[in-house]
């Protein structure tokens, strides 16, 4: 039992790392309506980002996190504005072959860069881990989980109580019918991108923090598999993506502890595949009818 | 319009297969690789007929991609060999005295590049062939050296076929053989009774030595409390190690690269566990990818080549003074086989490939990685060396 | 009359392109580097061409090709491995064991799966390529990490004839399909899938047939692969091995089939031409995608093609 409960802990801190990426891509989806492959690659760009700017630049930790989540968020509308805006009107294939090629390009940019060598990277979070009842929770668990609680709360009051909130929830039912209404489309898709990639630095900073080595093709899996997470918990649904998160992190570790660690992998990607299936909105989304 | 176009295609077909043709005009055969070799050496003998002999040392390894660092430790191991013996005065087999030159191609570790990389060094023409450095590309070129019957010396390439064919040997251990060796020197030398293991599953590396280890372990009687599974790219342990933790282990065992032991030590530290570790050699550099040394303090790994070993001074500062690092054991295999090759050269008397492979048997050369010598199955006789990690530094056990 | 004139230049062309590498190789003209480039150049086609029906005229972008080439490959190399038939027969055999193999499991993982559309289809076949390559990992018979090696080389260069019959074949028949009535709905379903659904058009069955039979030919490729190389492995057929194919597709023009022959062959040739240059030919290829689809839709192509057509006019007029 005792076990069961540490490897729990185990899926909990995987898990929540999930659900922050996944904070990222369902918000991206739900607004713009693709899916931001390059998602993961920002968290990769997000773990050097920080690397470079903590310890090649000796900037002190706080104010080179900020630094880093505004590289990010920078990036992020850069990538919107080349790759992603001139097909705003192209059919969704090649909005998704042109994401695969950004991430595609940062990962071997980063490759070229740092080359494939992992970095090691000594975590700038030093919280001691406390114990309860002899189960032992690492500090960068706790600051991951509640980091993820907090972009959770903050990012459901923007979008429901705030003014660029609505606009981008107008976006995201009709492009058109919100730009009459006199919302500035770019502007708010733009938005959603810095807010997407600022999410995903936070992201990276939390997972160089935990895993404390950088490699260019870092952010490829996580970013796969909680695109997963938020098509379990209802794509476009934020408190769905947190949800799907940690539960995808808890089927993960449960399985590979107690079914196979070879086929983890293909069970988490058979949960996608089976939600999909069964309930393609996932745990908590909404339906919507197509429309000609 | 049609026609005109598919025309037009296998136009373009045809003009890029030409234009590739014509880039090498050496006019090489296709078939009898035994012709291709030597008209190499025909043209090499006309050429170089002024300035003493050539003798070319293809290489194949990966340059580029995932596993690119070592080859190229291998090949700068093999440059710094090369240029050593050049400026001694070369090989002298015979009457002739050969200088030695390596000519490296990239086969990023996949078994279809390396073919046409062997191919694209078969073209130029070369006389031995050290590599692959990866398994993988090893056992997909042997069939072609061995139909070529050219020498093959593999530096690191440790899966059981790389040796399969009489023209083929190896510098480094097998990958059973490596888990034999710790197997023996975790029961013996360290008396472990009850070992967990985590393992790489999509690696044919660390599956290879992990199926030696469990099989010599449980027959000297130890027991293997557990045995961890993990994927290439993994980067989250916790879940084998909280398993093992439920055990009472009283060592790990991670025949795996540094990578991933770099990730397994600290979370085995990060989970409170206080365990020794043993690994395999391809540990070795792992000390440069942890954040905190003693996550890896008393780790005790093979390793053919310490670089603060005072007997390979020279080369570790021939080789920083050239590449501004510090040499690897890939390096020093690189290295090793160079020597190895030019021991053969000067006991066969000659450079005619059967002449060569007929040598390696009776050849014995003290390198960096230790004294070897090769059977007849291509397999090399050396003693295994092991390093132990203290106050964060290898020192030697 | 128009027809047969066409079917003689594409006979033609073929029967060219046949002789002229035949001549090549006989007579020495190509070097063993080049030589070695004749199969994977084949191999590349068929999978540019087959991923093509299911990208290009379906509309429907797989990310698991390499996992149907897997099929292929394994199971036509356990085939030869097990078998002991004339070597002839034994590839013949192999490759259908292979396609049939690998057009199965298109099935299954296309009925449920092409319920989805778009963006979900997508990631749904790059989780089928992934869970594809750790089952191959897993399973004993397939040899796990080590995978399968001392496979017989019954497709190498030197059977180059069935590597260019094949691979014609391969051509033809998705040529076939696409010009063909069943060709004209795949379209449809790509264009306007409601409308097409609307005029009567079986959507699902049509975007499965199109599915299939680009599985049952990548399976086909997979087995060519297997029979050149020698060693196939569950790592060889991973998402990046579906990415290079899909870059193939994407630089020849989705929907042209000689634009997928044409850019196979320039993309097998050119890494070696650059060879020791492979970190920048990924992001060579990653910069490929991004400017093809940015190029596609900036209407440059369409504002050259009216152009032409008004000079041609012009001409005409005069």
């Amino acid at each position: 039992m005792r076990n069961v409960l540490e490897q729990l802990i185990n899926g909990l801190s995987t898990g929540s790392i999930y659900a922050l990426i996944a904070l990222g891509y369902t918000m991206v989806y739900g607004i713009a309506k693709m899916i931001n492959f390059a998602h993961g690659d920002i968290i990769m760009v997000g773990a050097y980002a920080l690397y470079v700017v903590s310890l090649l630049l000796h900037i002190p930790v706080i104010p080179s996190m900020i630094l880093t989540v505004i590289i990010c968020a920078i990036l992020g509308i850069t990538v919107e504005k080349v790759a992603y805006k001139p097909l705003r009107k192209a059919p969704p294939l090649a909005v998704l072959i042109t994401a695969i090629g950004v991430s595609y390009f940062l990962q071997n940019l980063s490759l070229l860069i740092f080359k494939a060598t992992p970095i090691p990277f000594q975590s700038v979070i030093q919280v001691p881990s406390i114990s309860i009842g002899g189960l032992n929770i690492s500090g960068v668990t706790l600051v991951t989980l509640i980091i993820t609680i907090i972009s959770m709360v903050i990012l459901t009051l923007f979008i429901n109580k705030t003014k660029a909130g609505s606009a981008m929830r107008a976006v995201s039912e009709d492009k058109g019918a919100a730009e009459l209404m006199g919302i500035n489309v770019n502007r708010t898709i733009s938005m959603t991108f810095a807010i997407g990639s600022a999410l995903a630095a936070v992201a990276g900073i939390l997972y160089i923090c935990q895993y404390q080595s950088l490699r260019p093709t870092l952010g490829a899996l996580p970013g796969i598999k909680a695109f997963v997470a938020a098509v379990l918990g209802g794509i476009g649904n934020v408190p769905g993506a947190m949800l799907g998160g940690i539960v995808l992190g808890i089927i993960e570790s449960m399985s590979k502890a107690y079914i196979s660690t070879e086929l983890s992998d293909a069970i988490v990607f058979g949960v996608l595949v089976i939600v999909l299936l069964v309930k393609p909105t996932g745990l908590l989304g909404k339906r919507k009818s197509e429309k000609v | 319009m049609k026609k005109v176009v598919s025309l037009m295609l296998i136009a373009a077909m045809t003009v890029g297969l030409t234009a590739c043709g014509s880039k090498t005009e050496e006019a090489a055969s296709t078939d009898a690789a035994a012709e291709e070799t030597e008209a190499g050496e025909e043209a090499e003998g006309e050429t170089a007929a002024t300035d003493g002999e050539k003798f070319v040392i293809g290489g194949l390894g990966p340059l580029t991609g995932a596993a690119a660092s070592y080859g190229i430790s291998v090949k700068q191991g093999a440059e710094i060999a090369v240029k050593e013996i050049n400026e001694n005065g070369g090989v002298q087999v015979g009457d002739t005295t050969y200088t030695l030159e390596l000519n490296f191609a990239d086969d990023e570790a996949s078994e279809d590049k390396v073919i046409t990389a062997y191919n694209s060094l078969m073209d130029s023409g070369i006389n031995a062939l050290l590599g692959c450095v990866t398994s993988g590309a090893c056992l997909a070129v042997i069939d072609q050296t061995y139909a070529d019957g050219i020498l093959q010396i593999t530096p690191s390439g440790s899966a059981m076929g790389c040796t399969e064919y009489d023209n083929a040997f190896r510098l480094c251990f097998t990958d059973p053989l490596q888990g034999v060796t710790m197997a023996d020197y975790a029961v013996d030398e360290l008396g472990f009774t009850k070992i967990a293991i985590i393992y790489n599953n999509a690696d044919e590396y660390s599956t290879g030595i992990m199926e030696a280890f469990v099989e010599e372990a449980e027959s000297k009687g130890a027991e293997i409390v557990a045995n961890e599974a993990f994927v290439t790219d993994d980067v989250d342990f916790k879940t084998q190690l909280t398993s093992i933790k439920a055990t009472d282990a009283e060592v790990i065992f991670v025949p795996a690269y540094y990578q991933d032991a770099t990730y397994i030590t600290q979370q085995a530290k990060d989970l409170g566990m206080e365990l020794p570790f043993l690994g395999s050699d391809g540990w070795d550099g792992v000390l440069s990818t942890v954040t905190d040394p003693t996550t890896v303090e008393d780790a005790v790994f093979l390793s053919p080549f310490l670089a603060s070993d005072p007997a390979v001074a020279d080369f570790v500062s021939a080789y920083e003074e050239a590449y501004g690092a510090t040499p690897d054991q890939f390096a020093a295999d690189g290295y090793d086989t160079v020597y190895v090759i030019k021991a053969a050269m000067e006991q066969a008397g000659s450079i005619e490939s059967a002449d060569l492979i007929a040598a390696m048997t009776e050849i014995q050369v003290d390198g960096l990685t230790g004294s070897v010598k090769f059977t007849a199955d291509g397999e090399p006789e050396k003693g295994a060396k092991f390093v132990v990690i203290k106050d964060g530094e290898y020192t030697a056990k | 009359m128009k027809v047969n004139k066409k079917i003689l230049v594409r006979a033609l062309a073929v029967i060219l392109g046949y002789a002229l590498i035949t001549v090549l190789l006989k007579s020495g003209m190509l070097n063993r580097q080049y030589t070695s480039l004749l199969v994977p150049i084949g191999v590349n086609i068929m999978l540019a061409v087959s991923l093509n029906l299911v990208t290009g005229f379906l509309g429907e972008l797989s990310l698991g090709h390499a996992g149907f080439m897997s099929i292929g490959a394994y199971a036509g190399a356990l085939f030869t491995l097990h078998t002991d038939l004339p070597d002839g027969l034994n590839i013949i055999v192999a490759m259908i064991v292979g396609g049939l193999m690998a057009a199965l499991f298109g099935f299954v993982i296309g009925v449920p799966v092409l319920r989805l559309q778009g963006d979900y289809l997508a990631i749904v076949t790059l989780a089928f390529g992934e869970i594809i390559k750790s089952v191959l990992n897993a399973l004993k018979f397939t040899n796990g990490p080590k995978g399968l090696s001392k496979i017989p080389l019954l497709s190498n260069y030197q059977h180059y004839t069935l590597v260019f019959v094949v691979m014609v074949i391969t051509v033809l028949i998705i040529t076939n399909i696409v010009d063909s009535r069943h060709g004209r709905a795949v379209c449809s379903v790509r264009d306007n899938y409601i409308a097409a659904e609307s005029i009567g058009i079986s959507v699902s069955r049509f975007k499965i047939m199109a599915f299939v039979i680009g599985a049952f030919f990548a399976g086909v490729a997979g087995v060519l692969y297997a029979h050149n190389v020698g060693i196939i492995k569950p790592t060889t057929f991973d998402y990046n091995k579906s990415i290079e194919i899909l870059v193939i597709v994407v630089l020849g023009g989705m929907g042209s089939i000689r634009g997928s022959i044409i850019s196979a062959i320039i993309l097998t040739v050119l890494p070696e031409v650059l060879r020791g240059a492979d970190n920048m030919r990924m992001l060579l290829y990653s910069i490929v995608l991004i400017a093809m689809m940015l190029f596609n839709q900036s209407g440059f192509k369409e504002r050259m093609m009216e152009r032409i057509a008004a000079s041609k006019q012009q001409k005409a007029g005069e």
